[in-house]
């Protein structure tokens, strides 16, 4: 997020895009709610009138992966009706030319076929965003699990830009992070192109810096490969070493019979996790892991404010704290690592190896967390980013984009587009969550949603068993009708190993950041007695 | 705007037109006691146990819902101040089932209140509000004598996994209502009936769990008393026996700061850090009682190693062992890129940074991600 959470409370205006913030992350939902009540102005676009839509003065519900056709018709407006920040747009910006040659090709009627927006609620929407300054930009999964998700991300910026909402308190561009660590995993390098700090790993003085400190020579040079390329490579033999840390990727990855066949062709994997999972029966060896509470460290959040953990409970049995094992596999390899608690790991390796880092220090982070950039130790922290105005490479660039469809459209055969996402009393692959009882209680089992009238067309009734079916797999699960989504579109969450929407999912990714659409893909709902027929 | 002065308890003081007297004394470190007061929310004035003496005015004004004037005289604790307070606590004590030993005053005999058989003892004995008050204004709740004696309580509300509803310890302050739909805004409870049958109701007086309802908590977390607990926690939890330890939520990238309740190195408990940033107190259900997985009996507890089909127990040292020779011996044959990892959003920070610095300084692979983008 380039803004915080704080200002949500006070913020003028929102627009949230592709987030189920009321399920996915609650508490920052109740201070969008309050600032609604305060009198904020809120527009939601989304597929799904989910909970947040209650609150909200419009909700634009445009089909699933339309964004950007939407997005650019908006933009086009504001520049049609010289609407826009002019002079942030052209001062702090560069390609401005670019965008507006683009914009130019997406009038609202143009969008209007796409996004099936109407183009009067196009043109007024874009006059509400230019008359209340700022406003911030909330964007979730609904924006990157898409073919085109970072040109979905790209163009989300774009608007904050032409608009002027960028580098200002209550304005931004504000992605809200998945996992209570998603944030701090990026930002401490467990990616295949950057050391952590965002350092790149193809800068030869960045290598010889992390070469001196870590005592080494020879730091690969060639930024490594991505979640989607190591399953590829499992399968053609060119991986064949994998170290799964804490990742059910046999039921989270697009189509999980691909999956399984990939993990299958593994020589060797290790596994290092608290509780045995669908993934961890693909292992060859199995290491136990200190959990949540039972370690020190630090979790970095969407607004990068890293706050500390804290030991509550023993780890059970023989469990080690994760930060202690991969120190023992490198002890292994003749490497002797000298920090021996997260503690020493951060204070004396982290924080002084980059720049943002360089003032965190755990002595300083008892209470409330510190936002980097924090780069000495009597710097407060960053609410707000780029709010001289100045972006990371200098003046924002606008990068306008085009639209594109998802990979796979409904047709004949498979006439609903399936989105999938989270629901408020579970997470994920319910690892965790799955093992807490009364949340169990309150959700025990994956639905199918669906419309009204795509219920009544297929002669579905609420509560009925049916079977969802893609081109890669089927699952059975119970229709849960509802007005929440709209015709045409199943709506499902892969909390569940039985009825997991993943076994539906297409794998098909975007091409630069290979993230997949999980938001939409083509499936067919049938009763079951037509399933047992066919 | 400019500062103006008031005084409360012979100090002047300066404050900013539109605060309140009791922000005004807050400010200042000096105690007013509040029980339907909920910061953030607006103030109803419904308990008045916050009045406060301002010199002038005939009658008491409660201190949370009254505004500060410029020249204000105020008597925070005066003889008719306390008289007032400890007048609205014996009629709070004898409002409904407060059967802990001052609660129960007017019995006499306070163990005579277990014997009722109607009810337990109450479950926030210790961590009462009302019960600390009594204590302070030293109260006993025998001054007035409830119409019905012994009257039947109303039934507890306990058919959801999370929250007890005890109406018969409820004060009515209305903070739950507050933290419902001024705090969270999940619109879930409001004020039921009328007069003597008032009551807070979910949507049309049923049961949470079949109410708009969705087991945040922050009404637990804000009542006073002992009219909602937490499920699991009751009778478990003494606030006296536990220490408070400070974590952050493993759930979503929110990072909401939690305190962890914790007997014997078990959490018992989890409430929000009032005040601590980014989410001020607040909680959502899996923050708040998501918890227990750590304790499942599922947890792996030792090193495994796959043989014959199964796995066996292994020691750390063979585990290890293990790993390494097989990685090395897949590096020598295929190079440092045959070898690749993923890492964990859920984890910390420093487990993240020292898998990608083994991956990088000793395997020599960039082969390094995690779910980054999902």
């Amino acid at each position: 997020m380039t803004n915080s959470f704080a200002e949500f409370a006070r913020a003028k205006m929102f627009l949230v895009i592709g987030s189920n913030m009321a399920e996915a992350h609650p508490v920052a939902a109740t201070f969008v709610k309050n600032a609604v009540l305060n009198g904020a102005k809120l527009i939601v676009i989304d597929p799904r009138k989910h909970r947040l839509v209650d609150f909200a003065d419009r909700h634009l519900q445009l089909k699933v992966g339309s964004d950007i056709a939407l997005l650019n018709a908006i933009m086009h407006v504001l520049i049609q009706e010289d609407l826009y920040d002019k002079a942030f747009a052209t001062g702090c910006c560069t390609d401005f030319e670019k965008l507006k040659e683009k914009v130019l090709e997406y009038p609202p009627e143009r969008s209007a076929d796409i996004c099936g927006i109407d183009p009067n609620t196009i043109r007024e929407v874009a006059r509400e965003l230019a008359a209340v300054k700022p406003a911030m930009l909330c964007y979730t999964l609904g924006i990157t699990e898409h073919t085109c998700g970072k040109n979905n991300v790209m163009t989300t910026a774009n608007l904050q830009m032409l608009l002027g909402n960028m580098g200002v308190a209550c304005g931004g561009v504000n992605p809200l992070r998945g996992q209570n660590n998603v944030q701090g995993a990026c930002d401490m390098g467990a990616l295949p192109n950057v050391y952590h700090g965002y350092q790149k790993v193809d800068d030869p003085e960045i290598r010889k810096k992390f070469e001196k400190a870590w005592g080494v020579t020879g730091l690969p040079e060639k930024p490594g490969l991505m979640i989607p390329q190591m399953m590829d490579g499992l399968a053609n033999g060119r991986v064949k070493g994998f170290y799964i840390f804490g990742e059910n990727l046999a039921n989270t990855e697009p189509d999980m019979d691909k999956v399984a066949h990939e993990l299958d062709s593994a020589e060797f994997i290790v596994c290092q996790d608290i509780f045995p999972t669908e993934t961890t029966r693909f292992a060859d060896v199995i290491l136990p892991a200190a959990a949540w509470s039972e370690n020190d460290g630090t979790f970095t959040n969407s607004e990068r404010r890293v706050s500390r953990v804290r030991t509550a409970s023993p780890a059970p049995g023989e469990a080690k704290p994760n930060w202690w094992i991969f120190k023992e596999i490198a002890k292994r390899f003749g490497h002797d690592w000298p920090a021996n608690s997260a503690r020493e790991i951060w204070d004396n390796e982290i924080s002084g190896l980059a720049k943002n880092f360089n003032g965190i220090k755990y002595s300083r982070i008892e209470a409330d967390g510190l936002q980097w950039p924090c780069p000495s130790e009597d710097h407060p922290g960053t609410c707000v980013l780029h709010s001289s105005g100045e972006f990371t490479c200098g003046l924002g660039r606008f990068s306008p984009a085009d639209w594109s469809p998802p990979a796979e459209i409904p047709d004949e055969a498979y006439p609903l587009v399936l989105s999938t996402g989270r629901r408020l009393y579970h997470y994920h692959t319910r690892t965790q969550t799955g093992r807490c009882e009364g949340l169990n209680d309150l959700l025990g089992e994956e639905t199918a949603d669906i419309s009204f009238a795509d219920a009544e067309r297929l002669g579905v009734e609420h509560g009925e068993a049916v079977t969802v079916r893609s081109r890669r797999g089927a699952v059975t699960v119970k229709a849960n009708v509802t007005s929440e989504v709209p015709e045409g579109m199943v709506w499902m969450a892969f909390h569940f190993n039985e009825g997991c929407a993943n076994r539906l999912t297409n794998a098909a990714f975007d091409p630069e950041t290979l993230t997949a659409e999980y938001k939409a893909c083509a499936v067919t709902i049938e009763k079951i007695d037509q399933a047992a027929a066919g | 705007m400019q500062s103006q002065k008031i005084t409360i308890n012979d100090k002047c003081l300066n404050f900013n037109p539109g605060q309140t007297i009791l922000e005004v004394a807050e400010e200042n470190n000096i105690w007013i006691p509040t029980l339907c007061y909920l910061k953030g929310a607006t103030p109803t004035g419904s308990c008045r146990i916050c009045v406060v003496e301002v010199e002038g005015r005939r009658t008491l004004s409660p201190a949370c819902s009254t505004p500060a004037e410029p020249d204000m005289v105020i008597h925070t604790e005066s003889p008719k101040v306390v008289a007032s307070r400890r007048d609205i606590l014996e009629l709070l004590l004898a409002s409904g089932n407060h059967n802990c030993p001052l609660g129960s005053g007017r019995e006499k005999d306070w163990k005579a209140a277990q014997n009722d058989d109607s009810t337990e003892l109450c479950p926030a004995c210790g961590d009462c509000r009302l019960q600390d008050l009594a204590v302070y204004y030293q109260v006993t709740g025998e001054k007035y004598v409830r119409s019905k004696e012994p009257e039947p309580h109303p039934p507890m509300e306990t058919v959801n996994p999370f929250i007890v509803r005890d109406f018969s310890r409820c004060i009515l302050c209305g903070r739950c209502v507050q933290a419902c739909n001024e705090v969270q805004v999940n619109r879930a409870i409001s004020f039921g009936y009328r007069g003597t049958e008032s009551k807070i109701v979910a949507g049309i007086d049923v049961p949470l769990r079949d109410s708009d309802c969705v087991f945040c908590g922050e009404c637990v977390q804000a009542c006073p008393v002992g009219a909602l607990v937490e499920k699991n926690a009751r009778y478990q939890w003494r606030p006296w026996e536990t220490e408070v330890i400070r974590t952050t939520c493993p759930y979503c990238g929110v990072g909401c700061q939690l305190n962890l309740h914790v007997k014997d190195r078990r959490i018992l408990k989890v409430t929000g850090v009032e005040d601590g940033a980014p989410n001020k107190g607040r909680l959502c259900v899996k923050g708040r009682f998501g918890f227990d997985f750590i304790y499942s009996e599922d947890r792996l507890k030792t090193p495994l190693i796959k043989e014959n089909g199964g796995y066996r127990e292994a020691s750390w040292l063979e585990a290890l062992e293990l790993v390494a020779d097989r990685f090395k011996e897949i590096i020598d044959r295929g190079g440092p890129d045959a070898i690749a990892g993923v890492s964990c959003a859920r984890s910390i920070n420093e487990d993240s940074y020292q898998m990608q610095k083994l991956f990088r300084s000793v395997f020599k692979t960039n082969n390094i991600d995690h779910c980054a983008r999902t």
